[in-house]
């Protein structure tokens, strides 16, 4: 017999199956950890958690690795997001890694969103996570196309794309033996424009540097890039050099990370709806306008992944 | 301009060699529907310049990983995404290479439509009928046999009509025709004909573009009616919680694999077959009267039930009988052959069992279809073979119900995802 029921919208699509991804981590892990940035993604992710696990609390706690170099205000919304959830937030930071000397940095001012790999895999043992959800999408990047949701990395926390499980139906396989671990993305299948509508639709908080704002640029290496920008310990980052310009221009973040290395747009969408239709009309991708450390090499991304990047 | 968005969402995949044009394919999809962006087009053209080619070479896009750009190969599935402003679309696209049954089974499991690409000049191919036999078997429900490279043969309708009466004849022979929605459609990938754009090469074809037919596709749960099927995932017990009214609180938390749930419906919990009714229907915080196909739900029961991960619950009146047996096509994903004497893991919704291999009935010879004895399974086999179970599943046929009906085989010693099942 063939009836025709009102499809569901594809937000509606995406929110059950990131749900089903989220309780199939809870059934299938026995100790699982929510990477959270407090960046748009990992706030989608906190949201698709309360309504896989409410009333009950998550059945993992928060973690963010923190590089020492991220804006105070998204800082400041993930402490505040974690409190009011009333989840237990984990915080490591690559600045401990470097104190210990398992990251050693080239140059004082070398970004350090790379070395997050290595902060990652000491916290995965710390705690014995067998499982990390993170909140990559798959278009964000060529590699990331590639990706299972449910993808595997072996006791080294490396990513092989030759040897990735299968994934059939909606059959994941998150097992693993100790000492290896599963990441899991529950917004796989979402886009950059997926998420801005469903942070629009569920009315979701987000940090204010999303949001246009003015803010002191300079240029280097054909980018723009935040002007001493303050961090906790009162130290200031991304200080001009000789022959730079400081501009104050209109400007917010498509995404959010490591200050040294993430770039800001132009735009006075100053709120969600406007944010929705610029993204809409943008003739940019997400990471090519934003990510510094994307474009180094066509497998930039690939290659850190292979490192225990998430 | 509104921000509100209602589209609904369909998933397909595209099958055929690298020859046929499929990442040509994918590539003029993305960029008509001006999906591609300006950046990712800069680094496209440059690297067609690199390799000295006049016009900008769209299969780049689908170039993914480092080893796939030396070998000049695609490894392995990988997904697209592009929206239309009605419709959002996921393009599993599966390489065309000598991986192909596993990839292409792996691809075809999540699709709802399957283009199948036929060269204008090569017509009809044994991997024409592979794709076909495949997309038959892992039970696509429409097909779009798309003639492409027509700008190679002057746009001939003649050519386009022989083809589509050879492959009229084919999908007959293997039952294809009667069980699927099969639609034809001359094209050219490369200049862009009948894709998103008409254009005007081929005024005898009057039917739709691919882009119609896409965006009238039925999305997978609005075709049939089915039995209530809802695995549970997850139980949510949260007597510790500082609420006392949460304390006698028990959801059970999962997918509506098929059918439709309402407040009240008299529901048996299998396999122990307790009965109850439901009490509540919540998603979030929202209140729901009846829920359907694909929706992430929580329902409570009228009654204390103990039920855990992997049990079902079913209404009443559609119940199933729990099995310690199944007989199934499989299809072997893995390197290392499947052995008889080993015992496997089979994860059937959310609920696992030992299985061991009973009977191999026949394999399929995917490009012949003749049935062939056998005694082991290697990679893109596929076989009809019987599993004894060590738990009962609670199973339906996959030609009923592509959920219920399907199940993944886990070599236990490397946790790998080894066979596919379709359940006869």
């Amino acid at each position: 017999m063939t009836t025709t029921k009102q499809p569901l919208s594809h937000l509606d699509w995406l929110e059950s199956e990131a749900i089903y991804i989220l309780r199939e981590v809870a059934g299938q892990c026995s100790n699982p950890v929510l990477l959270f940035s407090g960046g748009k993604d990992s706030l989608c992710i906190l949201r698709l958690a309360e309504k896989a696990f409410r009333p009950g609390k998550f059945p993992f706690p928060l973690m963010h690795i923190d590089t020492g170099h991220n804006y105070q205000e998204v800082l400041d919304f993930r402490d505040q997001r974690a409190a009011e959830l009333g989840e237990r937030l984990i915080v490591r930071s690559v600045e401990d890694s470097m104190k210990r000397g398992t990251v050693v940095l080239k140059s004082p001012d070398e970004p350090r969103n790379k070395h997050q790999s290595v902060t990652l895999l000491e916290a995965i043992e710390e705690f014995g996570f067998d499982c990390c959800i993170g909140g990559a999408r798959r278009d964000e990047e060529k590699a990331r196309a590639k990706e299972r949701i449910m993808s595997f990395r072996d006791e080294f926390g490396q990513w092989d794309p030759k040897n990735q499980r299968p994934e059939l139906w909606n059959l994941y396989n998150a097992r693993s033996h100790k000492g290896e671990n599963i990441r899991a993305f529950p917004i796989s299948n979402w886009t950059e424009m997926d998420v801005w509508q469903y942070i629009e639709r569920e009315n979701l908080g987000l940090p204010s540097i999303y949001f246009s704002h003015q803010r002191d640029i300079i240029m280097r290496g054909g980018a723009m890039m935040p002007a001493n920008v303050p961090l906790a310990n009162g130290e200031i980052i991304n200080q001009p050099k000789s022959g730079e310009e400081v501009i104050n221009m209109q400007v917010r973040f498509r995404t959010v990370g490591d200050i040294t290395c993430t770039a800001p747009v132009l735009s006075d969408a100053d709120n969600v709806s406007k944010i929705v239709i610029e993204t809409a009309t943008t003739t940019i991708t997400e990471r090519g306008a934003t990510r510094l450390d994307d474009q180094t090499s066509d497998a930039s991304m690939e290659q850190r992944k292979k490192e225990g990047y998430f | 301009m509104t921000t509100q968005h209602n589209d609904s969402l369909l998933r397909f995949m595209t099958c055929g060699s690298v020859d046929d044009g499929k990442s040509t394919l994918i590539g003029r999809l993305l960029f008509d529907t001006k999906t591609i962006l300006a950046d990712t087009l800069t680094q496209i053209s440059n690297t067609s310049k690199k390799r000295g080619m006049e016009a900008v070479d769209l299969s780049l896009l689908t170039d993914g990983l480092q080893a796939e750009r030396e070998q000049g190969i695609t490894i392995d599935v990988a997904y697209r995404y592009f929206s239309t402003g009605t419709r959002k679309y996921i393009i599993a696209d599966a390489p065309g290479h000598e991986q192909y049954t596993r990839n292409m089974v792996t691809a075809a499991s999540t699709a709802n439509l399957a283009i199948i690409l036929i060269d204008a000049r090569r017509g009809v191919l044994t991997q024409t009928r592979r794709h076909s036999y495949l997309a038959h078997l892992v039970g696509i429900p429409h097909i779009v046999v798309a003639v492409n490279k027509m700008d190679l043969v002057n746009y001939d309708q003649a050519v386009y009509d022989k083809i589509c009466a050879d492959y009229a004849a084919f999908a007959t022979e293997i039952g294809l025709a009667t069980a699927r929605d099969i639609r034809f459609i001359p094209m050219s990938a490369l200049n862009g004909d009948m894709l998103v754009d008409r254009l005007e090469n081929m005024p005898w074809y009057t039917g739709e573009t691919l882009i119609e037919m896409l965006e009238k596709a039925p999305a997978a749960h609005t075709e049939q009616s089915e039995a209530f099927r809802f695995p549970v995932q997850f139980v949510c017990r949260p007597h510790a919680s500082d609420d006392p009214e949460l304390h006698d609180f028990r959801g059970f938390m999962g997918r509506i694999e098929s059918g439709e749930i309402t407040v009240g419906d008299a529901v048996t919990v299998l396999p122990n077959g307790y009965q109850s009714k439901v009490k509540a229907i919540q998603l979030g915080a929202d209140q729901l009267q009846s829920a359907s196909t694909e929706q992430s739900v929580t329902l409570l029961l009228e009654d204390e039930i103990d039920t855990s991960r992997g049990d079902m619950i079913v209404k009443s009146a559609e119940s199933i009988e729990p099995v310690k047996q199944v007989e199934a096509f499989v299809c072997w994903l893995s390197e290392m052959p499947m052995s008889t004497a080993r015992t496997y893991i089979i994860r059937h919704t959310t609920r696992e069992s030992k299985a061991k291999v009973g009977t191999i009935s026949y394999k399929v010879d995917v490009n012949t279809l003749e049935q062939q004895a056998t005694t082991d399974l290697k990679m893109n086999d596929i076989a009809r073979i019987s599993f004894k179970l060590a738990q009962p599943l609670m199973i339906d046929s996959y030609k009923n119900n592509r959920a219920t009906g399907a199940f993944i085989i886990i070599d236990e010693s490397t946790n790998n995802t080894v066979g596919a099942g379709m359940i006869v």
